[in-house]
């Protein structure tokens, strides 16, 4: 029994069916609570007031905008050495949600740098890079658009997703070269003295844990979508063979 | 490899092999932009260096896709596959050949069009060896999109926005460096990165090349 087995379709489907709603329930309740402690019982910060409630939506969705790629990286490098369906589909099924994640934390910072700033968009280097991670998702997706074979979309999105990683890493520091920062540093570092006060940081915790289970269930429901696709499509190709 | 370089060279320069398109575009952006942000000379001037690296980039975009592409379509790609060289080593000379007929004379061209643009004086030297620098960068991350996206009909529009991204370091070092050296300033740091970045792609690069053809050719 090795851990590779679970990668089996028909394993993949036997456990995610009844992790799912857990997933599903945990995320909901996680969210639930982590963003009504966050909008109705912290106080608002002396300098922001209350702008500063939406760090609640904006750091858990960068931060899963990051690890999605990451879990897609993963998922490439398994497909490509281990060749197993379901490691090229969750990458596949990964995507859309990571964009997704992206624009949230692009338009909610947006929305906040408005008052905060006084302006929507900077060219910032954390800004900038975010919206560089955006157009990688959107080239990813065009590219298992636009092929008709399965497995040749995997192999070629895959080693897309390893250029593309090493280009996301050059761009960040690219850009931090390129341009000063407007946006502030990293306030929830386990090893640093000053950090994000506890008032707004036991929320914020919470709120990212509602993220990553919200992104665990959507990508693993996506998965199943696609191995069902899958199976309906070696079907048809069966019924159109006969 | 040598014998490859030359077929796709001779190709590109004769009649209908699209050499000097990428140049003619690069004329015609140089030209549009005055118009786009009004003709006065200071504007021009401090603007003048991204520009050039903007629209060279832009027109070795556009012969991208002719690398693969006509070998795809008649087959030859297939026999230069099963040729006793690697295909790693067709990768380089593809990225090669089209670095000879797009980035080189861009390059060259850049600081004659520079005049358009008022770049400043102290800027020529600069625009050029950035340019220099960073062109074998751009064919050779060119090369890999194109071997990306071989397989794919009306493929143009989806390697643009495959190689666009993979472009912008590049792009920020080469700009940054011209800009520096343009204003006076220190520009060694980006010189040096934009160098790195060259370097890095054509040692790595052509082993993702060859390894999305044979993905493509299988």
């Amino acid at each position: 029994m090795s851990l590779w087995e679970y990668a089996n379709p028909k394993k993949f489907m036997g456990w995610t069916g009844p992790v799912l709603p857990w997933a599903f329930w945990m995320a909901g309740i996680c969210l639930v609570v982590g963003l009504f402690w966050g909008f109705f019982l912290t106080p608002d910060d002396y300098r922001q007031g209350s702008t500063v409630k939406i760090i609640y939506l904006h750091v858990p969705s960068a931060l899963m905008a990051i690890n999605a790629w990451m879990m897609m990286l993963v998922a490439s490098l398994i497909w490509l050495v281990r060749r197993h369906h379901v490691s090229a589909l969750a990458a596949k099924a990964a995507a859309p949600v990571g964009i997704t994640m992206t624009l949230i934390a692009l338009m909610t910072g947006a929305i906040w740098g408005q008052p905060m700033w006084g302006t929507y968009w900077a060219w910032d280097p954390r800004l900038t890079s975010f919206l560089i991670l955006f157009l990688f998702y959107l080239g990813y997706m065009a590219l298992w658009a636009a092929i008709d074979d399965p497995d040749t979309a995997a192999d070629l999105t895959s080693v897309l997703c390893i250029v593309g990683s090493v280009f996301a890493l050059l761009s960040r520091y690219a850009v931090n070269f390129w341009n000063q920062g407007l946006h502030q540093g990293a306030s929830l570092s386990l090893d640093k003295e000053e950090n994000v006060s506890d008032v707004f940081f036991f929320p914020l915790l919470v709120c990212i844990a509602g993220f990553v289970l919200l992104f665990v269930a959507l990508v693993l429901l996506r998965t199943r979508t696609e191995i069902r696709a899958r199976r309906l499509r070696a079907l048809q190709l069966r019924e159109v063979r006969t | 490899m040598i014998a490859l370089l030359l077929r796709d060279l001779r190709l590109a320069t004769r009649a209908g092999g699209g050499f000097g398109l990428g140049l003619v575009f690069f004329l015609i952006v140089v030209v549009l932009v005055p118009f786009g942000v009004g003709p006065e000379t200071a504007i021009l001037s401090k603007i003048a260096s991204g520009i050039l690296w903007v629209a060279a980039l832009l027109a070795a975009l556009l012969s991208l896709d002719r690398i693969f592409a006509l070998d795809f379509e008649d087959g030859a790609l297939t026999l230069i596959a099963t040729a006793p060289i690697p295909l790693e080593t067709v990768g380089l000379a593809k990225a090669a050949a089209h670095w000879l007929t797009t980035g080189l004379p861009l390059t060259l061209a850049a600081p004659v069009l520079g005049v358009l643009l008022q770049l400043p004086a102290s800027g020529y030297s600069f625009v050029a060896v950035t340019l220099l620098l960073g062109t074998p960068a751009l064919s050779m991350i060119g090369t890999f999109g194109a071997a990306l996206t071989v397989g794919i009909r009306r493929g143009g529009l989806l390697l643009s926005l495959l190689v666009l991204p993979l472009y912008i370091p590049t792009l920020i070092f080469g700009a940054e460096a011209a800009r520096r050296g343009t204003a006076g300033l220190d520009a060694s740091t980006p010189l040096l990165m934009l160098a790195g970045i060259t370097a890095g792609s054509v040692a790595l690069l052509p082993f993702a090349t060859a390894a999305v053809l044979r993905i493509n050719l299988r």
